[in-house]
């Protein structure tokens, strides 16, 4: 007989790893990238290749070489989930090199500098993108009529959100301009709308952020209280002047609000742990994301949101904590 | 939706791969070691000497302390020795050895199988007796009844919750011990329910034990009709869920009420026992015969034989292991209790105790830590906390050493149940490293509670 | 553009000067008295913040050594008799001059010497694993092997030894903070005299188990035969619950302990030359030859006269 273990309890451990964990949200961005693939095409096969190599590599590299690190965190999804969302985010026609700056910035940047997987502050995926956005703002506004994969017939120009915030500049009218351009809900929720790949198709999202739930993953907290924001900030402007501001659901479809609602604002690393700071983070989200939507000079605003409660997070930890046993 | 506790909890698998097998009496090793501190408190002091005979359920040492209890001779044979040997953690342990002889047992004690429903009325006899039996607590703390069962001065007991929710996964002897001997448990809920005066007293069994709440319920039917002490018993059907068992979780999921940090479950008037203590207090109480045995399950899906056995005090782990055919070979680990919170076994030559209630085999793969990885502030160790603490937050403050604010996070509340460290995905060894924290707050606490009292 | 300059050096100017004069005020308001020669004897401390006088830092320990009347409490064993000899001349005090010490590990359980007889799975830590079991070899007294003491060492001077498992002391970084001694769950390192030109006898051994059960364990266990003590003609050793110690305060160096142990549990470090044991044994032979022989004179010099036997002889019959 061998020696016997020995170690203090439990003995036993739940199924979960952090590797499993990760490899769940990538299942659930697989309905997202599918939709964006049939509707783009290899254009943005591309884009998702470089963005999730370069983030794999640079991951493995700079924990490797730079931190030198025993443990590599590179079997662990996590740069995977970085390099998928991160391409999601951008249009399809990104140059693969801009594509790569953007996985460097992400990685490197956003979460290698702060000590890697689980230290950092910002949402690497957003950092990589939002740098890219002010950095290649050509590239990354720019939009072109999709060559489909297979095929699927998709009348596609600038993002919906793009069209409007224009449109009022140039003193339309937001029914004027939804009618002109044909922008309707069923398409905004079903897949062709323009704009970046993660933006077309709110119910592929929406079955991925449904499996995450499932699989328990996340809870749902953070992604309801942006949305319940979202809904309420832009009803209250509506009501107010429905020519000058949009309606609570064309908010809630278009844009990076799915996306960055279900998959961004709920990345473990860079949310609150409790419950009443993550509601409080989504209101703090869906607040400032309508503020640039309807008084900012970008037509979309969350990317900026995220990132801008990811900062209060370290702050929203400390205030407020889950209820304890016994105690008031 | 059935009741459970209001916070925080895990769903291992249940695995209780022995539930079908019914309790099976241990044949009597040839020798038993009786460790003098088996409880929590004093250890006791020897009554016998070197040399000595003994026979079954002769008290063979006597509390050393208020919070003590007796130890009894589990055999009939003679004392052979009086010294340290090594306990299942390997530290050294004031053991009676005693070489058996036979199978004698003391006068008075009753062997039959007959149940006997009349309680006495004089609660001072009663609770004499559970003392001279030797009963403590046998659902994991082994805190001495007699002490539990007297609450302080001023303190009301509304309830009394017997304990059958055997959360632990793998474990099934209270299951058995329900099934088997449902009466006998009634009837020491009834007397520790006399004894306490309350009106109330529930037994909490857990819902994947349909039969034990069928077979309770029956029983309880029938012994209604023999006398009216047994009215105002029930049993109440509680969600799975870890640790259900937990004397805080269970207060909370039977009558909705928390104890508060520091207090006592007699402070929201609750008093608990376990399924096994009730059935050691009705020995001791009807039969005068105090704990010499108790069941234990021997179980682990590498185990070749599950079982359940009645096993004398003080037997060799080792002999119950040859008895049901040896160490498995893929066998990397044995527990004495659970999963969850087990006592990991570093030497087998030990013996069991009043509290040992499970020999558990695990498998290299089934319980060998993960390497540790980096926090990814998921916050699953702080959902299953059920005392909603943040353990992902002590342990950042344990490794820091920061003792004030290890204390200000309710450190010392914690219940050690391991769902932290059961639920973390990068497998941080959260709760090794909350326990000593802990215990250095508390020592903390401790100290300045002496230093106000005695100013 | 040139009004537009003007104005706006001419308000940062105006600016620096409000904020400078507001926090001058408020640095005024709440200035801290403070006794001057505490920042003094902070600068000759060592800085380490090491806690090894019993204070949380040298800032508190210039401020306790400041406030009391004397410096007999308060010692700072990093900076040792020089730093201390600043410190008493910055006071006026006179500062009580301590033989420099260093940590001592007393345990020689090698993963030869003491094999393991289970594995430790849990975190590797020796706090941890001391409150869980007795630990992974068959001695409940010895190394635990996970280098808490490795991490309380501020100074460097801990490592693990990869082939032992044990810690080892670079005597030339230690300190004698004393951090070590106090990480350690089983008691074991020690902080000893580090002796004339760092030459030391001490017992690497604290299994307080009765000898065959501390042999079994351990193949350097101390079995407490109590031969060292027999030997020591320098009343050094002392036997107390199977173990022995040697008091360095007495100790002679004279390594007659080490060349008896059966188990080649004492330990003499340093010394320039190897310990000839066969010519040590043979001297303490002669030795005790000779005490008999004087003895047995005695004893019939004693029948002759009667008078008191000599104390020394006295002595060594007691001990035997």
């Amino acid at each position: 007989m061998s020696r016997l273990l020995v170690s203090p309890s439990p003995h036993i451990h739940a199924k979960e790893s952090t590797a499993s964990l990760m490899r769940d949200v990538v299942i659930a961005l697989i309905p997202a990238v599918l939709v964006s693939v049939v509707f783009y095409g290899w254009k943005e096969l591309l884009v998702l290749a470089v963005s999730v190599l370069s983030c794999l590599v640079l991951e493995y590299v700079i924990t490797r070489y730079m931190m030198k690190k025993e443990n590599n965190t590179l079997c662990d999804f996590s740069a995977a989930v970085t390099g998928i969302l991160l391409a999601l985010n951008l249009p399809y026609t990104t140059p693969w090199w801009v594509v790569f700056i953007g996985a460097a910035v992400a990685i490197g940047v956003g979460k290698m500098t702060f000590g890697g997987l689980g230290q950092n502050v910002f949402n690497p995926a957003l950092v990589g993108r939002v740098f890219l956005l002010v950095s290649y703002p050509t590239y990354m506004t720019h939009w072109e009529a999709p060559q489909s994969l297979f095929g699927v017939d998709a009348v596609s120009g600038p993002t919906p959100l793009g069209i409007i915030k224009e449109g009022l500049l140039q003193g339309n009218t937001v029914p004027q301009l939804m009618a002109d351009n044909g922008l309707n809900y069923g398409q905004m929720l079903f897949a062709s709308v323009g704009g970046s790949a993660g933006e077309i198709s709110a119910i592929a999202l929406l079955i991925g952020f449904v499996y995450l739930l499932v699989k328990k993953v996340i809870r749902p907290h953070i992604t309801l209280s942006i949305w319940a924001t979202v809904a309420v900030v832009s009803l209250i402007f509506w009501l107010c002047a429905p020519d000058r501001f949009t309606d609570p659901l064309f908010n809630l479809l278009t844009g990076g609000m799915i996306l960055g609602s279900c998959f961004m604002a709920t990345d473990y690393v860079t949310s609150p742990m409790s419950v009443k700071g993550g509601i409080i983070f989504g209101i703090g989200i869906g607040f400032i994301t309508m503020m640039i939507r309807y008084f900012g000079s970008y037509p979309e605003g969350m990317s900026f949101a995220i990132l801008i409660m990811n900062a209060t997070v370290p702050l929203l930890n400390m205030w407020f904590h889950q209820k304890k046993y016994g105690r008031a | 939706m059935t009741r459970t506790f209001s916070m925080g909890g895990v769903h291992p698998s249940d695995s209780k791969i022995s539930r079908g097998c019914a309790i099976e009496v241990l044949p009597t090793p040839p020798t038993v070691y009786i460790q003098l501190s088996q409880h929590i408190g004093a250890p006791a002091k020897p009554l016998v000497a070197v040399g000595d005979s003994v026979k079954v359920g002769q008290p063979i040492a006597e509390p050393g302390g208020f919070v003590s209890a007796y130890i009894h001779s589990s055999v009939s044979g003679k004392v052979k020795s009086i010294a340290p040997r090594k306990d299942l953690a390997g530290n050294n342990q004031m053991c009676i050895e005693i070489t058996v002889e036979g199978d004698e047992w003391m006068e008075g004690i009753d062997t039959s199988d007959t149940l006997i429903t009349d309680i006495i009325d004089d609660n001072k006899a009663i609770l004499d007796k559970i003392r001279l039996g030797g009963v403590v607590g046998l659902g994991g703390a082994t805190f001495p009844t007699h002490v539990k069962l007297s609450p302080p001065p001023g303190k009301k007991c509304e309830m009394l919750i017997i304990n059958g929710c055997e959360c632990e996964p793998y474990l099934t002897s209270d299951f058995r011990t329900l099934l088997e001997k449902g009466e006998q448990v009634v009837v020491g809920t009834a007397i520790i329910k006399q004894v306490l005066g309350v009106d109330k007293a529930t037994i909490g069994i857990e819902d994947n034990k349909p039969e034990a709440i069928a077979h309770i319920n029956e029983v309880l039917a029938s012994l209604r009709k023999v006398s009216p002490k047994f009215e105002g018993i029930e049993v109440m059907s509680l969600m799975k869920k870890y640790p259900e068992g937990g004397e805080k979780q269970l207060i909370d999921a039977v009558m909705g009420r928390q104890v508060a940090s520091g207090g006592l479950p007699i402070d929201v008037g609750a008093v608990v026992q376990n399924v096994a203590t009730a059935l050691a207090v009705y020995d001791a109480v009807q039969k005068n015969k105090p704990i010499i045995d108790n069941s234990v399950t021997v179980t682990g899906e590498c185990f070749p034989r599950q079982a359940n056995l009645l096993v004398r005090v003080g037997t060799p782990l080792s002999y119950i292991v040859d008895y049901l055919g040896g160490m498995p070979a893929d066998a990397a680990k044995v527990i004495s209790g659970g999963p969850m919170m087990g006592r990991a076994i570093a030497n087998m030559d030990a013996a069991t105790l009043k509290g040992t209630s499970a020999l558990l085999f695990l498998t290299e793969k089934q319980t060998r830590r993960e390497p540790e990885g980096p926090c990814i502030r998921c916050g699953k160790c702080a959902q299953a906390c059920p005392m909603g603490l943040e353990p992902f937050l002590l342990n950042r403050l344990a490794r820091a050493g920061k003792v004030e604010e290890l204390e200000d996070n309710a450190v010392q509340d914690c219940i050690e149940c391991g769902c932290c460290l059961y639920s973390c995905p990068a497998h941080i060894p959260l709760l090794d490293i909350i326990r000593p924290a802990k215990g250095q707050v508390i020592g903390l606490i401790r100290a300045r509670k002496a230093a106000q009292a005695a100013k | 553009m040139t009004t537009t300059i003007i104005w706006t050096i001419a308000i940062i100017a105006i600016l620096g000067l409000v904020l400078a004069v507001i926090l001058y005020l408020v640095a005024e308001k709440f200035k801290v008295e403070e006794d001057p020669r505490i920042d003094e004897v902070e600068k000759v401390m060592p800085g380490a913040n090491c806690g090894g006088c019993g204070f949380a830092g040298c800032r508190a320990f210039a401020d306790a050594a400041v406030k009391a009347p004397n410096l007999d409490n308060n010692y700072c064993p990093v900076g040792g008799n020089e730093v201390m000899k600043k410190v008493a001349a910055i006071l006026g005090y006179t500062v009580q001059e301590k033989a420099p010490q260093v940590a001592v590990v007393r345990c020689n359980g090698t993963c030869e010497n003491r094999p393991k007889v289970n594995d430790y799975d849990g975190f590797s830590s020796c706090k941890v694993k001391a409150a869980l079991y007795a630990g992974d070899t068959g001695c409940a007294y010895g190394c635990l092997g996970c280098g808490d003491c490795v991490a309380a060492c501020q100074f460097g001077a801990l490592s693990m030894d990869p082939v032992t498992g044990l810690p080892v002391v670079d005597q030339e970084k230690c300190t004698a903070c004393g951090a070590c001694t106090k990480a350690c769950p089983k008691g074991i390192i020690e902080l000893r005299a580090k002796g004339p030109r760092g030459m030391r006898m001490y017992v690497s051994c604290v299994n307080k188990d009765k000898g065959p059960a501390a042999k079994k364990a351990c193949a350097a266990a101390c079995i407490g035969c109590g031969i060292c003590q027999k030997t020591c003609t320098h009343d050094a050793i002392t036997v107390e619950n199977n173990v022995a110690y040697i008091d360095y305060s007495k100790c002679k160096l004279c390594r007659e302990c080490e060349a008896m142990c059966p188990t080649g549990a004492i330990h003499g470090v340093n010394f320039p030359k190897p310990l000839d044991k066969d010519a040590v044994k043979a001297r303490i032979q002669e030795r005790n030859r000779k005490a008999k022989e004087a003895a047995a004179a005695a004893a019939a010099a004693a029948k002759e006269a009667p008078a008191p036997a000599p104390v020394a002889t006295q002595n060594k019959e007691e001990k035997a």
